[in-house]
């Protein structure tokens, strides 16, 4: 007996009517994984692993809304935009690990926090609970969707093929969450005196975390040609955020800067109070069974 | 001319037509409907929370990526089920609050707690798959967008079983550990998965004017009985036991003997006393309540630009 038996007949043997894959290999097919020539390879693995673990850290963090957001329909675009990222996430630990040996797992699941290099603004907690609220969390993302956007706009010309393929690919995603994050913030500028203070709210509590955004790394400064400098994308993003916050009708707060810890951040490993137990959570049950196969 | 429309909707529903939701129904029919939709609607949407429960701590990314994406089904389930139940004249607002303040059932299943990621395969395992015996019958169902909303429902149904017993299968290949984990599961939710069919026929109230109706196709003992002659073969293939001494093959019946589950607990549950009633509950109320200035905003916003256009 097959077992599916009943509903078989319902099913069909086809799957491209399932809204999201689960396999990512078939996304990247046919492009070519050789590295370029004379490309730093422990570079290359560095730097895939800072956007992917900017990718990883926050879709942890926007999935934490998962059965907690204000309408079915938030509910469901916030997994949504937490499923792109760990899709980013995967394929670039899997570019990362054909460097360093290792797959996908061992690199998200495997590493202790002086190894992850994303940025702070990725995993700062911004709600839902204590660290913020949906407010909050439209902040950050309009902000990471809108850096990010900029970034993979520029990584499409990558001298690595497999980052501009992922870059290609992840354009499109990021242009959704980012007009979702704006649509959001003018909603909520614009709505209730409530939401509008509550939105002026995350911003202030997100804006200490975007100058490390455009920080150039040495890792960044070593991979011409393949890297993105973050700090060409400045004016850019500052000119998208304004936009935005002017169709709000909120307030760019005023320039602070979260200070570095004797001169590093999260890219060079030096995290929040809050990345330890993010890490302890996601991290616990794979390295509980070790030899284990899921 | 009532006669003549009451005569007219019995006729198209003992021919197998559908109703539409223009077409006279008797009260009653529209109102079984309303509470079966919107109880179908929130347990799929109370079925986020056990296994949300793991989505932060999935062992593999793969995994994590196939958890959220269900959860997320479910919310669509839920969304599409809700919207039925507005084609009757209902509204998601006043159903939602019905639910948080337990005026409205959910499956009690979901009142069970998810304690080892095992679970989330024996969910779609044995859960979805009691689930989706429920439901396949529904998808010709006599009313026409809880069938059309049915079909689609079970599909996504079908693939979410595939993959929790996928996982399961996995799980077994694996370590000893992983191995005593998956049958762990299996001797927690086989019992409950089994009072998914709601209480035998004897004691179902329900069951005999929804059958006239064809919003219910098959008693509660046949698709029990069905479930148990389909789960068999898949826990051999799998190598787990289920925890019922009297599960045998009765070749005289061509079905599977099985044992009585514990009514008494099943009932208990439904009233209110399973482990996370008033979790599922309180978490379901905070998202709502904490989200109500979000909701608010939003109609506002939408109010003012309305305004806007139409003085332009």
């Amino acid at each position: 007996m097959s077992f599916d038996n009943a509903y078989e007949s319902l099913l069909g043997h086809e799957d491209a009517h399932w809204a999201f894959g689960t396999g990512f290999s078939e996304a990247l097919s046919g492009v070519n994984r050789e590295f370029p020539p004379g490309v730093d390879r422990e570079a290359l693995a560095a730097y895939c692993l800072m956007l992917g673990d900017d990718a990883l850290i926050f879709s942890q963090r926007l999935s934490e809304w998962c059965s907690r957001a204000p309408e079915l329909e938030e509910d469901i675009a916030l997994a949504n935009i937490a499923l792109d990222l760990l899709g980013q996430a995967r394929m670039l630990l899997t570019r990362a690990g054909e460097v360093l040996d290792r797959d996908e797992d061992q690199l998200a699941y495997l590493r202790d926090e002086r190894e992850f290099r994303n940025v702070h603004l990725a995993e700062i907690d911004c709600g839902p609970g204590p660290g913020g609220d949906f407010g909050t969390t439209i902040a950050r993302l309009l902000v990471f969707s809108s850096w990010r956007l900029a970034l993979f706009s520029r990584l499409r010309g990558s001298a690595d093929p497999v980052l501009a393929a992922i870059a290609e690919k992840g354009l499109k995603e990021l242009a959704y969450h980012r007009d979702h994050a704006a649509q959001w913030t003018v909603r909520l500028g614009d709505g209730t005196d409530e939401s509008h203070r509550r939105m002026q709210a995350g911003l202030a509590r997100v804006w200490p975390f975007v100058d490390e955004l455009f920080a150039t790394h040495p890792v960044e400064t070593r991979l011409a040609g393949v890297a993105v400098d973050p700090a060409s994308l400045r004016s850019e993003v500052d000119g998208v955020l304004e936009a935005v916050l002017n169709a709000a009708g909120l307030t760019r707060p005023a320039d602070t800067r979260a200070a570095r810890v004797a001169g590093m951040a999260g890219r060079d490993g030096v995290h929040t109070e809050a990345m330890g137990y993010l890490l302890a959570e996601m991290q616990h049950l794979h390295r509980s069974l070790p030899g284990a196969v899921w | 001319m009532a006669d003549d429309l009451e005569l007219r909707f019995e006729r198209t529903v003992q021919a197998e037509s559908r109703i539409e939701p223009r077409d006279w129904m008797p009260d009653g029919y529209r109102k079984t409907l309303i509470r079966q939709i919107a109880q179908h609607a929130h347990s799929e949407i109370i079925g986020m929370q056990p296994e949300g429960n793991w989505i932060s701590r999935a062992p593999s990314l793969r995994r994590k990526a196939i958890l959220l994406a269900k959860v997320q089904d479910e919310a669509g389930h839920g969304l599409y089920l809700y919207s039925a139940t507005e084609t009757l004249g209902a509204d998601r607002e006043d159903l939602t609050t019905k639910l948080i303040e337990g005026r409205q059932k959910y499956s009690s299943i979901f009142n069970y707690p998810t304690l080892t990621f095992a679970d989330v395969g024996v969910i779609g395992w044995l859960v979805d798959g009691a689930a989706i015996c429920n439901q396949v019958p529904l998808c010709r169902t006599s009313y026409g967008p809880y069938a059309r909303a049915m079909i689609r429902i079970c599909k996504e149904e079908s693939f979410h079983q595939r993959q929790g017993y996928e996982l399961l299968m996995t799980m077994m290949r694996g370590t000893q550990q992983q191995r005593d984990m998956v049958q762990d599961s299996v001797n927690r939710w086989w019992w409950p998965a089994l009072m998914m069919f709601g209480p035998p026929d004897s004691e179902s109230t329900n069951t005999e004017q929804s059958m006239a109706w064809r919003i219910k196709r098959d008693t509660n003992d046949e698709l029990r009985q069905k479930f148990v002659n389909m789960s068999m073969p898949q826990a051999e293939a799998l190598g787990v036991t289920f925890p019922d001494p009297e599960l045998k093959w009765n070749e005289e019946r061509g079905q599977y003997d099985f044992g009585s589950p514990d009514w008494d607990e099943f009932w208990q549950v439904v009233k209110g006393g399973g482990v996370c009633n008033e979790q599922r509950i309180a978490h379901r109320r905070k998202a709502h309540e904490d989200g109500s200035w979000v909701r608010e905003a939003a109609v506002a916003h939408a109010q003012k630009h309305a305004q806007k256009e139409g003085a332009a």
